[in-house]
């Protein structure tokens, strides 16, 4: 396989890689570092692409586990705090005073999904994946999945009404 | 798109019975201007989800380039290795040669020099024999 064929094959879901890697590692370096060795340990075992049904279901599944290492190491324990202390409680309550910036309200309350509804809903809601092709990925059972999915945006609907409501009622 | 048939979407958005088309429905609903004041709170997550989607990692994939350098800079690495070494040694050989050369010269010449001295010394016993034979005879006539 050439190089231009790889790329070819692997640009497509690049991005969606990344973006599963950021919603379970939150910080944007992290999660490029993730994509750039998923995708090298992809071109190094080149020979086997041939053999798999679905590349892009063996890719994302490859950050799934990726990333769960990350978080799982040490290093990944204590970027974590070091994250956790750099966003600012001061500009975050300026945020959620300013209102406009809901966006940011919703990243906020997606990571404190548990990561299996997170990822779901990554891939669901923003990726638009087919409930078979997530249960490639996560290796779950459609039923699951809809379960996990319907519980995850439940939870996001009751904290945005709350916070809508948030001075009225 | 009526009203009434979103807010029932809706509800089976949140059961996550909805298709993917249906999905879709909904974001286009929630991207236009004129979303209904009870369902404003879904305006901002669907937004949402848009706008996740476009993020992009800017991180480019170093496949083969990487690595090619590596192997090139071995074979430089172990160019230059050869050439120094090569040219270190020729130089320090000749080097060798010099020295020898110069330390066999010194050699040559000291051991002129001692034995010219020595050459001197010989002259000089030349008298030694005239005394000998002087005093042979002195002995012969007196026997």
């Amino acid at each position: 396989m050439t190089q231009t064929a790889f790329l070819n094959l692997v640009l497509p879901f690049k991005d969606k890689m990344y973006r599963l890697a950021k919603r379970l590692l939150v910080s944007n370096e992290e999660a490029e570092d993730a994509t750039q060795e998923i995708l090298l340990k992809l071109w190094t075992n080149k020979t086997k692409i041939a053999g798999y049904n679905n590349t892009e279901a063996f890719a994302m599944t490859m950050t799934k586990n990726y990333c769960f290492d990350r978080l799982k190491s040490k290093q990944a324990q204590n970027l974590r705090i070091v994250h956790n202390n750099y966003k600012d409680e001061s500009t975050a309550l300026q945020k959620q005073i300013e209102q406009k910036d809901s966006l940011d309200w919703i990243d906020k309350l997606m990571q404190q999904l548990p990561k299996q509804q997170q990822m779901v809903m990554q891939l669901r809601d923003i990726e638009q994946y087919e409930f078979a092709d997530i249960a490639k990925v996560l290796d779950m059972k459609e039923t699951a999945i809809r379960v996990s999915l319907s519980r995850a945006r439940k939870t996001i609907r009751e904290q945005l009404i709350k916070k809508h409501n948030y001075g009225i009622k | 798109m009526e009203l009434n048939n979103i807010e029932k979407i809706i509800e089976k958005y949140l059961e996550a019975d909805t298709s993917i088309a249906e999905e879709k429905e909904l974001r286009s609903y929630f991207s236009s201007e004129n979303v209904a004041p009870h369902l404003e709170q879904y305006k901002y997550l669907f937004q949402y989800f848009t706008i996740a989607k476009n993020e992009t990692s800017s991180k480019s994939v170093p496949l083969k380039p990487r690595k090619n350098h590596f192997k090139w800079l071995t074979v430089a690495a172990s160019l230059v290795l050869a050439i120094g070494f090569y040219t270190f040694s020729e130089v320090k050989t000749n080097n060798q040669e010099e020295e020898a050369l110069q330390a066999y010269y010194q050699t040559k010449e000291a051991l002129q020099l001692l034995s010219s001295n020595f050459n001197t010394g010989t002259e000089k016993m030349l008298y030694l024999n005239k005394f000998d034979n002087t005093k042979n005879r002195i002995f012969k006539t007196n026997h």
